[in-house]
């Protein structure tokens, strides 16, 4: 055994008050959220999203393509199966319109939810060798899902378009119209909310990623994607409840009224949406900041 | 007093062992329960010592205990000790990777940490483009790194390929270019855990040089870890040795180094055999590995202690519950502070392709190594086709005790590595 020599110092067990630029300590105070340290990391946001859009489809020959084939080949497909087998009626919208607003709007959610969902485990092995904001990672897929949403949003216009030259849609701009952009935003920050929660669960408990993959497919039914609120409410009055506290199935129907002037828009639902978000997103951010600081040791 | 710019106090890391799955659950649970009665953590109590050789009882480990340091500015900081002492631990831990279990790191600058250079790096993205993600991920702003990117360039030496995606690199290129990326970096303390074990030996020189220039002439502080026992000699000017997560000794860095070579023979030497735990559910494993030696007259000597000039035997005992259709093993000798010296690769030396089918030993002996005086330890792998099934790394030591080789009464000296038998001939013209 090698004798131990410690230093002076070490034995004192008082420090002196000195001032220190930072502390590294085992537990931070619950509610310090570091979004000083967020907004110093800025830059990095930046790089992280472009990294995200540039490299997706690299070495693809459709390229960014791809961001509209698959909701266009999803609304083809419930059209055909929702509105021309089933029956369902989307009052006087083109029922392809209607489920190309819908599916735009879900995927928005969906992208950004499984995509942040996994941010500790798909950062792994950067997380365990540098210090940033973790915050920074789901943040930039949200913004860069943006970006692909507003790709998809532009499609959407185009088909609009079309649907208006051929004289299917009336063209109707509302004051609602205007707050479509709120709209996203509350999809996206609910997408991320949850995704932040269920990305600190799973680095301990991994069953919640098997959870959210189907989850997410199965939501999808009771968020009037593919067809209206008030349908379901129609048809099957015992499970109204199910779209009823439902926040997702508010925020699409409001998108659709929004764009399209088809449906219902609900004050109180809406009210409640916001509340939800709000609360789901910092709840996520709490147990977010909470995860970082070990995590490294569990997943 | 010295401007002291880090200061680590009573740092512990605890780690769980075993999987984390079934249990967590109910640990958590636990440990909430605890913590809702203004308890304290009901598992900080527990934990052993992390010693990976002994048989533990807790599925608790220290990782760390009570670690204390402070560094002054532009102090180079030197963090040796054996594999698994808990370096990387405490230098993830200054790095905010993870959090420390007790203990509170305070620090007077900014610290950037090149816990292994390539972080972040995406194989898709162009060298120029990966710059600016790795320099930004290490917390560097777009500004700064354009300010300095010419130089980044320059450093890595990589101009050529700077608009080609990272993945048409070679490896060595990626290392060069990431180092050079973190060298940039101005932060006030850098941590640096075996960078240079990459990369050729120009490179290598190069940043070791830029690595004293950030201490000495721009006055910042570097911790760094290495085995590369010459590299921390060269480099630092502190050392600390930690040995089962705990320091074992602070100060002078030749001090801690010559401590740390003594302590690391020490714990083997005793045997010229290292004997393996025998594990279950392996389909092959190294169950012993002997290191013996022949004299000149034929006598074999079981000690650790080898003459120099005798001939080296080194025999793997191996346990195998399968065949294999194409074995090939290696026995590397390093010097005691790491550098490898010499490879005894049995798939360069012959063609034979060795087959098995059971339990086997494999024997090579090495007439011709001709080692200076000295400690050496030994790597020993075993490999099929191109796929390394069983690694013991450093398991064994041995010294080479000096001799009059030559029969001239004259021992050669020198702290050497090799020496060579050779006629001297002098032509006069």
């Amino acid at each position: 055994m090698v004798k131990m020599k410690v230093p002076e110092y070490m034995n004192k067990t008082e420090f002196s008050d000195e001032e220190w630029l930072f502390e590294i300590a085992p537990k931070n105070n619950f509610f310090s959220l570091n979004l000083k340290e967020v907004w110093r990391y800025r830059d990095l946001l930046m790089l992280f999203v472009k990294r995200d859009i540039v490299t997706v489809y690299k070495q693809t020959i459709l390229g960014p393509l791809w961001y509209l084939i698959q909701p266009l080949f999803t609304s083809i497909i419930f059209t055909i199966i929702f509105n021309n087998v089933a029956g369902i009626k989307t009052g006087e919208t083109p029922a392809f319109l209607f489920n190309l607003g819908g599916v735009m709007v879900w995927n928005y959610f969906t992208s950004c939810l499984n995509d942040t969902s996994d941010t500790f485990k798909k950062n792994a092995s950067i997380f365990g060798k540098v210090y940033f904001p973790r915050l920074i990672v789901p943040l930039s897929i949200v913004i860069s899902n943006l970006v692909k949403f507003g790709i998809q949003f532009l499609i959407f216009i185009a088909f609009y378009i079309y649907y208006f030259m051929i004289g299917k849609v009336t063209f109707q701009f509302t004051t609602a119209t205007l707050f479509f952009p709120i709209l996203v935003a509350i999809m996206g920050i609910l997408g991320l909310g949850l995704g932040m929660i269920i990305s600190s669960l799973v680095t301990k408990y991994r069953d919640l990623s098997f959870l959210v993959g189907f989850g997410v497919q199965l939501l999808m039914y009771v968020s009037a994607v593919m067809y209206p609120m008030v349908l379901l409410k129609e048809k099957l009055p015992t499970f109204g409840w199910l779209i009823e506290y439902n926040p997702l199935a508010y925020v699409i129907e409001t998108a659709r009224y929004m764009l399209l002037n088809e449906g219902s828009i609900s004050v109180s639902g809406l009210l409640y949406t916001v509340v939800v978000t709000i609360v789901v997103f910092f709840v996520g951010l709490l147990i977010f900041n909470k995860t970082e600081k070990s995590f490294i040791d569990t997943v | 007093m010295k401007d002291i710019i880090l200061r680590a106090e009573n740092i512990s890391k605890q780690y769980r062992l075993g999987t984390v799955g079934t249990g967590t659950l109910s640990h958590d649970l636990n440990r909430w329960w605890h913590a809702i009665r203004g308890k304290e953590d009901p598992y900080l109590k527990v934990g052993e010592t992390n010693d990976r050789s002994a048989k533990g009882n807790s599925e608790y480990v220290w990782a760390l205990q009570d670690i204390n340091f402070e560094v002054a500015k532009g102090e180079v900081l030197g963090i040796i000790g054996k594999n698994g002492a808990g370096k990387s631990t405490l230098l993830k831990i200054l790095s905010k990777v993870t959090a420390p279990t007790t203990g509170v790191i305070k620090s007077r600058g900014r610290i950037a940490s090149l816990l292994e250079v390539g972080t972040g790096f995406n194989p898709e993205l162009t060298g120029r483009e990966n710059i600016y993600l790795n320099g930004a991920i290490l917390g560097m702003t777009k500004k700064e790194i354009t300010s300095k990117l010419d130089e980044i360039v320059a450093f890595s030496g990589c101009e050529r390929y700077i608009d080609t995606p990272t993945k048409r690199y070679s490896s060595g290129m990626t290392v060069r270019l990431a180092f050079a990326v973190a060298a940039f970096l101005e932060p006030e303390i850098l941590v640096v855990d075996e960078v240079l074990a990459v990369g050729d030996a120009e490179f290598q020189k190069k940043a070791i040089g830029k690595m004293q220039d950030i201490s000495k002439s721009e006055g910042r502080t570097v911790l760094f870890v290495s085995h590369n026992m010459a590299a921390v000699r060269s480099l630092c000017t502190k050392g600390m040795l930690i040995e089962h997560g705990k320091t074992v000794f602070f100060g002078d860095i030749d001090e801690t180094i010559d401590l740390y070579l003594k302590s690391s023979i020490f714990s083997f030497n005793s045997n010229n055999y290292i004997e393996f735990e025998e594990k279950e559910n392996m389909p092959i494993q190294i169950s012993k590995f002997e290191v013996s030696s022949l004299n000149s007259r034929g006598e074999r000597s079981n000690s650790s202690g080898v003459l120099m000039g005798d001939i080296l035997e080194f025999s793997i005992f191996v346990l195998a519950k399968q065949a294999y259709s194409n074995l090939k093993a290696s026995v590397i000798i390093s010097t005691a502070s790491g550098t490898r010296i010499a490879a005894i690769r049995s798939n360069e030396i012959t063609d034979i392709v060795y087959e098995t089918n059971g339990d086997f030993v494999f024997k090579a002996t090495a007439s011709d190594l001709k080692l200076m005086p000295g400690d050496y330890v030994v790597t020993i792998a075993l490999a099929e086709n191109n796929t390394t099934i069983a690694i013991k790394e450093e398991c064994i030591g041995f010294s080479i005790v000096p001799t009059d080789v030559y029969g001239t009464g004259r021992i050669p000296k020198g702290n050497l590595y090799v020496y060579s038998e050779a006629k001297w001939e002098l032509n006069q013209k």
